[in-house]
């Protein structure tokens, strides 16, 4: 069922009932104002033990009222979408603002297409029967145990996610999406003489079961986790002090999301509290370095038709040729900032007012091999799977953590070594990178980024590159 | 209101076992939040809303499944107790599920003071002045404050209520005020961001709009003019703040879960000693008006306090049903509900006993090391127990504090690092579910340049 039907249909919210919302949204005078509607039906199943433990069915339903006022925000919203729930909520939200109301009635457009149609799937995640979903945790769970016997426990959980959003703005704006989106994830724990070592793997993007069959087999992902914990069985102790990094392709990209992505948020930068205000035009990174943040790949775990303020998604030059472009933009930043919008609006539901977020995030291939990439390197790190990263806005500060990683001595990738945390300063790590291969990845389709306490789904990516030097966090001198 | 609340859970349970549940628990919280952010002294976002959450497990046999609604309307519930038990069908049979014993659960309720009608005399526009003092008193600590990412103040009163198929109704409020303040300092064109807060079930005991903002200015002064050092070994000294995060790291490890999934880097420990002689670790769901307080977990097990670690010795895990089970031992209550309604096991005021010391003895024992006050990312593993963060802090020379260090990492095993806590302050902070007071650990690697 598209998504205005859903809200129309099973709830009765009319067209002339959003408008009215509005109007009273307005009442005390704000600039502009929303109504979020989401419908979301979450699923997942978990298992352990060889036995599929439990299964979960999650709803969520409501409706966020937004109001502007300048550099101002009222919000409220209700799980109730009856015409006094909304109502109260709307004037909650007016509050913010306190002039007389100008203006006339609110009229809100015939829908638009959207412009994107980057996740066309035949069913719906949460129109899927369970036994289908429960065939591909078996597959998953008896791969990672006949990998190794040392395989003690091994979790895995599939997740999938239907998002119904429905949007409407006092300058007409009247558009909606349905957004698919399934994970599985596989962890295990190896064991040998009291040494006990994790890996994990997982996969997805905005499809929905074909996914496992056509492209991420949970075979592989179960085997890819348990050879981790296996090789961490045999890992030395990281080393410690600032050296040589090589970076694999793929999800090593949590290097761009955390040292400048999050930098680049227009919010940050509006208010001047990142490390990256004002130095748009300026070099902030190596010429071979172009990253990009782009919603419109199709299928991705990052991407939206349209972002969660109903406007379309696009591709954003943050960086080229290591000159700083611009910023990922929500509408209030870009109104406040008069910069054009680039559909980075992204909340995690109708509870939350929604904030400048990446998409997909990576950067663009470069010229070298990996090969010669790794063989520059005379001492150093090569890291090829990573768990979190965090960042300071602020000072630029950012860390992430290697969760699989090996020493290269004299050209040659040699002996795995334990996980250690990277850190680095965002406005220059980038202009430390000497080398970027031609094999650019896009992750699995596993991320989530945090932000004010809001999660929502991301993607990354990365070429093989080489930073010349950055501090590895280990325990050996 | 809280009526209404009990008698929403006992009928979806009833619900329930009329369509053949074999036995039930419905759950539901009642959040009324406010919360607001002021900027350069201009309101900047104003939310307020109220919301709830019905949660949903059921039991057919040995096999279960879970479920969760933000919609309360009469057909989604029946429809979801319907899906519930049809997902419950297509999962294993599992030795180890079902409900708390029936002797598990708490014959009276007691009151821990965890809800205060004080709050309801703030006016929002007292509430708006708090945030805005706080921001205010931050400013007013030194010019070099030059910005400020706001600060707020956040009110939230949650009502929750259980009831299940073996005939246990209970319900209970808690209130809780928060204000944060997080200003932003600026020298030579380097800026430092910190933030102070303090969180209290009762308003009388929430620190001053001041006190907040002039804590959070100082905290982002101190770290103005921040370098790298040398990598090193040093003795590393954790605040109150950042030393409540090693304690999360024990509450990781000695979670049932964690036990029976072999995913803990103290499982089979128990009478073993696993830190220094010093440490005393608790979970104590009793304290009254604690911020992880509650007469019952969201199971409805009686809470109660549980010895974790005594004088360096491994004690008890801490459970809910199911990992009690599992491990053939007595639930703690610790269950706690997660998002989608099935049941972990959770910390409740989870605190490491406060030493002797006072934080400047302890700085003082120091010739050569590091005092941290800020950790970022996620380098713990707690199967392995290995350890690597990211770390702002202040270098001790001579026992004094001397200068700001950032972009350095510490890294150790949190088994060593266990046994090495030397000095233990006597400054522990309740600002959440786990304390700490200042802590002092012999050795670690300090990664720098």
């Amino acid at each position: 069922m598209p998504g205005r039907a859903i809200f129309l249909e099973r709830y009765g919210v009319t067209v002339q009932d959003i408008e009215t919302y509005l109007g009273v949204a307005l009442e005390r005078g704000g600039d502009y104002a929303d109504l979020f509607f989401e419908l979301r039906f979450n699923h997942s199943i978990f298992q352990e033990e060889h036995i599929v433990k439990t299964a979960t069915k999650a709803v969520n339903l409501g409706v966020g009222v937004r109001v502007l006022s300048g550099e101002k925000t009222g919000y409220a919203y209700s799980e109730n979408l009856d015409r006094e729930s909304i109502l109260k909520a709307a004037r909650t939200a007016a509050f913010i603002a306190s002039s007389a109301r100008v203006g006339g009635k609110i009229g809100i457009n015939a829908p638009a297409h959207n412009q994107h149609d980057l996740y066309s799937v035949a069913r719906m995640p949460a129109d899927l029967a369970i036994a289908e979903k429960i065939a591909l945790l078996r597959q998953a769970d008896e791969a990672a145990h006949a990998y190794d016997p040392r395989i003690r426990q091994v979790q895995v959980t599939y997740i999938d996610d239907t998002r119904h959003i429905l949007l409407a703005s006092s300058d007409g704006r009247y558009v909606w999406d349905v957004q698919p989106m399934v994970r599985l994830n596989v962890s295990c724990v190896a064991e040998e003489n009291g040494n006990r070592q994790s890996g994990h793997q997982g996969a997805g993007g905005r499809r929905t079961l074909e996914i496992f069959r056509e492209a991420l087999d949970p075979r592989t992902l179960a085997r890819e986790a348990a050879r981790q914990a296996i090789l961490l069985l045999g890992a030395a102790e990281a080393p410690a002090g600032s050296m040589e990094v090589v970076l694999g392709p793929g999800w090593p990209g949590i290097l761009l999301h955390e040292a400048i992505g999050h930098g680049l948020e227009a919010d940050f930068n509006r208010k001047k509290t990142s490390a990256f205000s004002g130095l748009v035009g300026q070099k902030v990174a190596s010429e071979l370095c172009t990253v990009v943040d782009d919603g419109t790949l199709p299928f991705r775990r990052g991407s939206l038709n349209v972002d969660d303020e109903g406007n379309p998604t696009s591709q954003t030059v943050l960086i080229e040729k290591g000159v700083l472009q611009g910023y990922l933009q929500d509408r209030l930043s870009s109104k406040l900032m008069g910069a054009p919008l680039t559909g980075n609006g992204r909340r995690q539901g109708y509870d939350h007012i929604p904030l400048p977020r990446m998409t997909n995030t990576f950067m663009m291939a470069g010229k070298s091999t990996a090969e010669e990439v790794i063989r520059s390197v005379k001492k150093g790190l090569y890291a090829t799977h990573f768990g979190g990263g965090q960042v300071d806005i602020t000072s630029g500060k950012f860390v992430f953590t290697a969760s699989e990683a090996y020493l290269i001595e004299d050209g040659k990738i040699t002996s795995p070594v334990k996980g250690a945390s990277l850190i680095g300063d965002g406005p220059t790590v980038l202009r430390k990178v000497s080398m970027v291969a031609d094999d650019l990845q896009l992750d699995q389709g596993v991320g989530i980024c945090s932000k004010e306490g809001q999660s929502i789904p991301v993607g990354v990516g990365l070429p093989t590159i080489k930073i010349d030097e950055i501090t590895v966090g280990g325990t050996r001198k | 209101m809280s009526d209404t609340l009990k008698e929403i859970v006992q009928q979806v349970v009833d619900r329930a076992r009329r369509s053949g549940a074999t036995a039930a628990d419905a759950f539901i919280r009642e959040d009324e939040t406010f919360s607001v952010t002021v900027r350069l002294g201009e309101v900047e976002k104003l939310k307020e809303a109220v919301s709830r959450n019905l949660r949903l497990r059921i039991f057919l046999g040995k096999r279960t499944a879970t479920s969760q609604t933000s919609d309360l309307s009469s057909d989604r519930v029946s429809m979801l107790v319907d899906e519930t038990l049809e997902m419950a069908r297509l999962t294993s049979e599992d030795e180890s599920g079902g409900l708390p014993e029936k002797a598990s659960y708490p014959s009276e309720i007691p009151d821990l003071a965890l809800a205060d009608p004080a709050w309801d005399d703030l006016t929002p526009e007292q509430r708006i002045g708090l945030a805005r003092q706080a921001e205010a008193s931050a400013f007013d600590v030194d010019p070099a404050i030059t910005n400020s990412d706001g600060a707020s103040f956040e009110f939230e009163r949650s009502r929750t209520a259980l009831a299940n198929t073996l005939g246990f109704a209970g319900d209970y409020e808690v209130t809780a005020g928060y204000i944060v303040a997080s200003p932003i300092a600026e020298s030579n064109g380097a800026k430092q961001r910190s933030h102070w807060f303090s969180i209290a079930r009762h308003r009388d005991q929430l620190a001053s709009p001041e006190e907040v903002g002039r804590r959070a200015a100082q905290r982002a002064l101190q770290c103005l003019g921040a370098r790298k050092v040398k990598t090193c070994q040093v003795p590393v000294v954790f605040d109150p703040i950042t030393a409540r995060t090693l304690v999360r790291h024990v509450f990781d490890a000695v979670s049932g879960d964690a036990i029976y999934r072999r995913r803990s880097f103290l499982g089979g420990k128990l009478g073993e000693s696993v830190a220094s002689q010093k440490v005393t670790i608790v979970d104590d769901a009793r304290l009254i008006g604690g911020l992880g307080s509650s007469p019952f977990d969201d199971e409805g097990v009686e809470t109660q306090a549980t010895r974790i670690i005594e004088s360096g010795v491994l004690k008890n895990y801490l459970h809910s049903a199911y990992s009690a089970r599992k491990l053939q031992t007595r639930p703690t209550g610790n269950g706690s509900r997660t998002g989608a309604g099935s049941v972990s096991v959770g910390p409740t005021n989870f605190y490491l006993s406060p030493g002797q010391h006072t934080a400047e003895e302890i700085i003082a024992s120091v010739s050569s090391g590091l005092y941290v006050v800020e950790l970022i990312g996620f380098g713990v593993n707690t199967v392995s127990g290995d350890y690597s963060r990211g770390v702002t802090g202040l270098w001790i020379e001579n026992g004094k504090l001397a200068y700001p260090v950032q972009e350095v990492t510490i890294a150790g095993n949190l088994r060593q690092m266990l046994q090495d806590i030397e000095m233990i302050g006597n400054d522990i902070a309740f600002m959440g579910p786990l304390a700490a007071p200042t802590l002092k650990i012999r050795n670690m690697t300090l990664s720098g340049e």
